[in-house]
């Protein structure tokens, strides 16, 4: 393969074009002049249709499949494999999705994954945390197909709009023919009218200085509300049951880098610091003058949070 | 060397499977230097039964441990691998999944749930919005989270009977394995620090600051 183009596996439920997507389309435009977007589902075509219109987008390529509308990776890695030889770098956004399926792609291709990637040097050279984002490697690849997963929180969207890419309808056949080994028996999502997480622009984390979940609501939820802010946690507050899991952001949860992180309650672990310290600006309000989270926060507040934060959220509101 | 988080978990949810009566036999396996006896006598002392240590000095890579894990899931017939999500020094979060890939067989990550009866593994995954739950058929590649369980703590009596019990050394020729990096480290560089910024004294100082200095509400 001599020509450089990029496919980007959107990230979708089949119904919206999840903004990760345009992280890792400004990604793949770093890596190759032309870069085409898979929109593998079922019932995709809005999905279809806004990924037409990302900027720089050459070819929507939809393929639509009953073995795809749950994005599971056996079915899903056998219809990227089907067109992978086409490209010469195959990217998703760091998600579970992204990264659930595509080392399966790779180790199929018999190639390296690169996962989390946080700059693109040069098509070949890209740089990664690692140690929980103490250090960043560059690292190279000699295979012939890169496959990355792209951390969102390095690369700026592309516009959501101005393209006019070509949508080309593909066959599910690939998929179809390995959806036997596995099937979806259900989904528990958390039902919120709030932004993402990991696009929201302000986000209110709590942690273990709640002491329960019901303080929790009590406290962090109506500043999040006050804010118009995406709801996060330490990982433990996860584990202690306060929130549940997809709340957690850290090294092994959510990477995060919102315009304003406010950290309440948070001590601040190594592993959850990976995962918010990119944020631009960062309050912490905490009853330890000791915290570490104290040593990242541009704000930092020594108070008892149970009557600081209600405080912080009576003068916003 | 102490046991990643992940794989101690994995570790722990195979003993209970076998404690359930669903598993016959726990195999433990690492790939990596001769210290890694260590990390595989405390799995052994938390209640697998053998362990196999890979031997090798070399830089492994995801992929070239995903294809020694095959060849030792082939040879030893295994019906089901567990394996810790990610890796807490390079953070790849791929083995898993490429085992899954070479062996053709499905795969169930992030699990916060396990459940094994008639030939299937039905698994909760921890997902970006909340959980999943897929069946697959056996058999699987499972990776865990960190809400699957508690790992018991090891008793001084399983640290003895640990020490009795058989742990085999190959090396990864053996296997008939190639094991090659494929990815070059140019170099490792520490990221721009964050400065520590200002306390404040109050929220009314703190509302003032963001509004005005910060201008971030």
């Amino acid at each position: 393969m001599s020509a450089l183009i990029s496919l980007v596996i959107a990230e979708h439920d089949n119904q919206f074009l999840k903004a990760a997507t345009l992280n890792a389309v400004a990604a793949a435009l770093q890596c190759s002049p032309e870069v085409d977007i898979l929109v593998a589902g079922n019932g995709t075509d809005a999905v279809a249709q806004a990924a037409s219109q990302i900027t720089g987008v050459r070819k929507v390529i939809q393929v639509e499949s009953l073995a795809l509308a749950n994005q599971l990776a056996e079915p899903l890695a056998a219809q990227i494999l089907s067109i992978a030889k086409n490209y010469s770098h195959i990217l998703a956004p760091a998600t579970a999705n992204g990264k659930n399926v595509l080392p399966r792609v790779a180790a199929t291709l018999d190639v390296a994954q690169l996962s989390d990637v946080t700059k693109v040097v040069s098509a070949d050279t890209f740089e990664r945390p690692i140690y929980a984002g103490n250090a960043i490697a560059t690292v190279q690849s000699g295979d012939s197909i890169k496959v990355i997963t792209v951390r969102t929180t390095g690369f700026d969207p592309v516009a959501a709009t101005g393209g006019s890419a070509a949508i080309e309808k593909q066959s599910g056949d690939a998929a179809v023919s390995n959806a036997s080994s596995s099937s979806f028996v259900g989904r528990e999502l958390t039902k919120s009218d709030r932004p993402e997480l990991t696009a929201a622009k302000i986000i209110v984390s709590g942690g273990r200085g709640l002491g329960s979940g019901e303080k929790y609501q009590e406290v962090v939820v109506p500043l999040a509300d006050a804010l118009g802010a995406a709801l996060g946690a330490s990982r433990a507050a996860v584990d202690a049951g306060y929130v549940p899991n997809d709340y957690q952001v850290g090294q092994t949860g959510k990477i995060v880098a919102p315009q304003l992180y406010v950290a309440v309650g948070i001590s601040g672990a190594i592993q959850h610091l990976a995962g918010m310290k990119d944020s631009k600006v960062i309050v912490a309000i905490n009853k330890d003058p000791e915290a570490p989270i104290f040593s990242v926060a541009d704000y930092g507040l020594v108070a008892d949070l149970f009557t600081a934060v209600p405080e912080l959220t009576k003068a916003l509101s | 060397m102490s046991m990643n988080p992940f794989d101690e978990i994995a570790v722990e949810e195979a003993v209970r499977l076998k404690e359930a009566g669903i598993v016959t036999e726990i195999i433990v396996v690492s790939a990596g230097a001769t210290q890694c006896q260590e990390t595989l006598r405390t799995a052994l002392a938390i209640g697998a039964d053998r362990a196999i240590l890979v031997e090798s000095d070399a830089d492994l890579q995801p992929l070239a441990v995903a294809k020694i894990l095959k060849a030792l899931t082939d040879k030893e017939q295994a019906q089901m691998v567990i394996l810790g999500k990610q890796a807490i020094d390079d953070d790849s979060n791929q083995t898993g999944q490429m085992l899954a890939a070479l062996l053709d067989i499905p795969q169930a990550t992030f699990a916060s749930k396990v459940v094994i009866a008639d030939g299937k593994a039905t698994v909760t995954r921890e997902v970006d919005g909340g959980l999943e739950t897929i069946a697959l058929t056996l058999p699987a590649v499972i990776t865990t989270d960190l809400r699957l369980n508690e790992p018991r703590y090891v008793t001084l009596p399983n640290i003895m009977k640990a020490k009795k019990k058989t742990l085999e050394i190959v090396k990864p020729d053996e296997l008939g394995v190639d094991i090659a990096p494929r990815l070059k480290t140019i170099k490792v560089e520490e990221p721009p620090k964050r400065s520590a910024g200002v306390m404040v004294a109050d929220i009314a100082a703190l509302v003032e600051k963001l509004k005005n200095e910060a201008k971030v509400i």
